[in-house]
């Protein structure tokens, strides 16, 4: 079974031209169904992903995000055809495509290190999927000068991939991806090696790129950053699964599970106990004796002892301490330029971080050593899994 | 488990027996040529060993143990009996001497140039290394050639004394165990050097500013940093010198004049005016009985050494 | 006590000098040799003028063409198939999931430089004289061609695996994910990529074909004489500078060899 690129695909009018053709709801490019993959033999054994099941959908900039030896980058394989899973299907438009090697799925690969070939040019590199696929000599020019185009490299095209920056080896390296038009593009970490403007750069030049081609990407990175100010959605990971998958708002507000929380963003992990709940709120009792209302995710049922967490954006100082949703003495002020952090030590002898934003005008004064109180915004307090 | 365990999981296992396959099928060439051309030949000489000699060279197919026991022993012509006769094992104590005070010097000189060449400047690194390498892969004849040429009664050496009058009759120099010892140093030099340096180019020098950081001086550097970091290196400078200067045969063969023998010669002999080919094949095993004891040493001196660290 | 402000701390006190002493050592006699060969006097020692006649009379000699022809015929032919064999052996034992076997086949590919050089030769020479009174098999000069061709492919074979062991694996992944066939990516990445490599293992393999003298001094048979023998018979005779001319030639054939796969050796994949 060999499933050819561009065919059984649906119209797509938008690549290329700037149009972007209307998600299909409903409709998966990549559906991963109750995949695991095991390295290793008897006792060395060890699963890199455990029973993964995710739905990506056509045209989306899905993100796998999580920390290195999470199994992102074995999944990624896996849709590749690098690796082949222990266990499960993996479907494109419904085909199954776990058991094809590499070269006989409509999928491309941006990799982490490029693997720009040293040996070919530029423009050689780029068209040399099409030439695999034994597309004519000119279909292959046309094609290889609209990529050139397309990634803003035409004056490079006779160069050696040895020539240029590792800015134009990125875009060189996604051009030759993007070139037979796969139906899912797989970036593994691809602006890890750029510096951090040239990776600013390239963070709204791949946004453009996928909104040209209207292909479905999946993006693997370690940088909770890049994940949030890129994707449509975010899956995030951990020890061979995936915790949460959601629109990155999603995420970052409303994480599911504790190490989601920890891993995206900074946080404030305060200590209590469950008193009372009703839909969705629970009121929590702190060690300072404070009680406070929580929120929680669907189909959690908290009791006993928790684990309370707050945004440091989601919160503010009070100079009246009694005003304050919990009060402590401020033990340090941290200036960042764009805002400054309050360390707060709590009656109950928690540390809790707030952040502010500063402005040229209101800035709030407050002294280190100061009785402070603290503020929750609604819907600031959330109950999470450990 | 479920049925969608099936087809990818067979189609890899599938694909890694048919590369497995391919792989084996890859090798094969090159294990045929070495195996019938170069091990089975190895094999037969062990079978010739155990014959006897024909009288005009080659072999009878008599089962015999004279070529070890002459290797010991020579049979009284007049009443049959066993005398012990050393003069074989001589020659390979002495080869066995050679080879060490070869090994000895070439470190003793070899370890000092390659720590200069590995403690250069990368570009100034690459000359050294390619004119070390130009005399490894010279010719060896040649190379000892160039040697006699010197050392001759009328070589440069005499002729440059005699013409300043320091000496009247030249030097005997050329024939000599001195020849002989002297060759082996310059054939040898550099497989001790190369092997020696690419251990010292890896050693992380900064490790030698911390020593020197730590109050250690530049000699106490050398022995508590640099040598027990650079002893794998060592270990294979000394078997790559010590195992050809003890089977050395070019060496003996023209700046010892067939009037010193070492082992390679004497084993030659028999294949040439000895006519005993049986005997030169027991000679043959017993040299490579020794290098393999050296080898045998040497990968449990190094397999020793991962395990440590 | 030198100014410590001009020394490496890394500097070892007499290294340098032992160094140049052994560049001197390695090079004074070779140099010498050279120079000897333009000497016009027909002493091998006493200096006369400078001249080129002894390569003239070298070049012209009969018995030192015939030589020469036997070389070049039985290390181009070792140097061929040593490589090709040594070639497929690297692709089919470097970088590939570790077959039952390949630990032997290792110490198979690596044994002729593990077994002393004079052993090889009487081992060598037994064979053939077995097979050639078992089975009346003489391959004439093929005898000598497959006796350097086994010691010339763990030399040709070391190259070649280095330079699959240095390049990038995903080359061949992104081949293979741009619809590149397992040959496909053979043929267009892994074998251009593996040339300097070859290249360089070709060079050696010429090398240690091109200068051996124990081997094929006792496996040759009457009339395949080489260059190496062509010497070792000249010095038994009554010696001229031409034997320092035809040495001087070798030796810059291997310089040359020599510097060519250190010259492509060095040059990393860009």
């Amino acid at each position: 079974m060999t499933i050819k690129p561009e065919q059984n695909l649906p119209p797509r009018a938008g690549f290329l031209n700037g149009v972007v053709v209307p998600e299909q709801p409903g409709k998966n490019a990549i559906e991963v169904r109750g995949v695991r993959k095991v390295f290793g033999t008897g006792e060395a054994q060890v699963a890199a992903l455990d029973t993964v099941s995710v739905a990506i959908r056509e045209n989306e900039f899905f993100t796998l995000l999580g920390p290195s030896g999470c199994g992102k980058t074995t999944l990624l394989r896996l849709i590749a055809g690098f690796d082949f899973p222990s266990e499960g299907e993996i479907l494109l438009y419904g085909e199954d495509i776990a058991p094809l090697p590499p070269f006989k799925r409509p999928v491309n690969t941006v990799f982490q290190s490029y693997a720009l070939f040293p040996h070919m040019t530029v423009a050689q590199n780029i068209g040399f999927g099409l030439e695999m696929l034994g597309k004519p000599k000119a279909e292959i020019q046309a094609r290889v000068a609209r990529m050139l185009k397309l990634v803003k490299m035409e004056a490079l095209a006779g160069r050696r991939t040895s020539q240029i920056s590792g800015g134009q080896q990125q875009r060189v390296a996604l051009a030759r991806a993007l070139a037979p038009q796969p139906k899912v593009l797989l970036l593994d970490e691809p602006l890890s090696a750029l510096d951090y403007k040239l990776r600013k750069e390239m963070q709204i030049e791949l946004k453009r790129l996928q909104h040209e081609t209207g292909i479905t990407f999946i993006f693997v990175t370690h940088d909770q950053e890049e994940a949030l100010t890129m994707s449509d959605r975010i899956a995030v990971m951990s020890s061979g699964k995936i915790l949460q998958v959601g629109a990155p708002r999603d995420i970052y507000d409303r994480p599911a599970e504790r190490f989601v929380a920890d891993f995206i963003g900074e946080t404030n992990f305060l200590k209590g106990t469950v008193v009372s709940k009703k839909s969705g709120v629970a009121s929590v009792k702190l060690a300072s004796d404070a009680t406070v209302a929580a929120g929680f995710p669907e189909g959690f049922d908290p009791s006993g002892a928790v684990t309370v967490v707050v945004r440091p954006e989601h919160a503010d100082l009070v100079a009246d301490a009694a005003k304050g949703t919990v009060a402590g003495i401020l033990a340090n002020v941290v200036y960042f330029g764009t805002d400054t952090h309050y360390h707060v030590k709590l009656d109950g002898g928690d540390n809790f971080i707030v952040r502010h934003q500063n402005s040229r005008s209101g800035a709030v004064a407050f002294a280190p050593g100061a009785k402070v109180g603290i503020v929750f915004e609604d819907d600031g307090a959330r109950i999470l899994r450990d | 488990m479920s049925i969608t365990l099936s087809k990818a999981a067979i189609f890899e296992a599938q694909a890694e027996k048919a590369t497995s396959w391919r792989n084996r099928l890859l090798a094969l060439p090159a294990l045929v040529i070495i195996g019938i051309f170069g091990v089975l030949p190895l094999l037969i000489i062990c079978v010739y060993s155990f014959l006897q000699a024909a009288p005009y060279g080659g072999v009878q197919w008599k089962f015999s143990t004279d070529a070890y026991l002459n290797f010991l022993f020579q049979r009284d012509i007049f009443d049959d009996t066993l005398q012990f006769t050393p003069d074989f094992l001589i020659i390979y104590l002495r080869s066995f001497l050679f080879a060490v005070v070869t090994t000895v010097i070439c470190l003793l000189l070899g370890f000092p140039t390659a720590y200069f060449m590995a403690t250069r400047p990368p570009a100034q690194r690459n000359w050294w290394v390619l004119l070390i390498t130009i005399p490894f892969w010279s010719n060896l004849l040649v190379r000892t050639l160039a040697i006699m040429f010197i050392i001759r009664d009328e070589g440069l050496i005499n002729n440059a004394l005699m013409g300043l009058g320091l000496i009247e009759k030249p030097i005997t120099m050329l024939y000599t165990n001195f020849a002989i010892q002297l060759g082996l140093l310059y054939s040898f030099l550099p497989f001790m050097i190369l092997p020696l340096y690419s251990s010292l180019e890896k050693l992380d020098f900064r490790l030698v500013e911390a020593a020197n950081d730590l109050y250690a001086t530049r000699r106490q550097v050398l022995w508590r940093v640099i040598i027990p970091l650079s002893l794998p290196g060592i270990i294979a400078g000394c078997l790559l010198v010590f195992i050809p200067a003890l089977g050395a045969y070019v060496t003996p063969l023209i700046l010892g004049g067939g009037i010193h023998l070492m082992i390679g010669d004497l084993i030659a002999q028999q294949f040439g005016s000895g006519r005993n080919w049986p005997l030169g094949c027991a000679q043959a095993l017993i040299l490579m009985a020794a290098v393999l004891v050296a080898l045998y040493f040497y990968v449990r001196n190094t397999s020793g050494k991962i395990q440590h660290g | 006590m030198a100014d410590p402000r001009t020394i490496d701390i890394k500097d070892q006190p007499g290294f340098r000098s032992i160094a140049i002493l052994c560049l001197c050592v390695l090079y004074v006699p070779i140099l010498i040799l050279m120079i000897f060969s333009f000497n016009t006097g027909s002493l091998v020692t006493h200096w006369e003028g400078v001249g080129f006649g002894w390569y003239g009379s070298a070049l012209l000699n009969e018995e030192f063409h015939r030589a020469a022809q036997n070389t070049l015929i039985i290390s181009t032919s070792a140097t061929i198939i040593s490589t090709i064999v040594a070639t497929l052996a690297a692709i089919g034992m470097t970088r590939v999931k570790p077959w039952r076997g390949l630990p032997a086949a290792f110490m198979v590919i690596n044994l002729p430089l593990v077994v002393p050089e004079i052993i090889t030769a009487v081992a060598t020479l037994s064979f053939f004289a077995l097979i050639a009174g078992a089975f009346g098999l003489n391959f004439g000069i093929g005898n000598l061609i497959l006796a350097h061709t086994v010691f010339c492919i763990p030399f040709a074979y070391m190259p070649i695996r280095a330079r699959l062991e240095d390049m990038d694996l995903t080359l061949e992944a992104a081949a293979a994910d741009l619809y590149a066939t397992p040959w496909h990516a053979f043929r267009r990445i892994t074998l251009p990529l593996l040339v300097p490599g070859i290249m360089s293992g070709a060079a050696l393999a010429f090398i240690v074909s091109f200068d051996d003298f124990t081997i094929t001094q006792l496996v040759a048979g009457p009339g395949q004489t080489t260059l190496p023998l062509y010497i070792w018979n000249q010095i038994r005779r009554p010696m001229t500078p031409e034997i320092n001319a035809i040495s001087t030639i070798l030796l810059l054939v291997s310089i040359l060899f020599v510097s060519v796969s250190f010259l492509i050796a060095r040059r990393r994949a860009k």
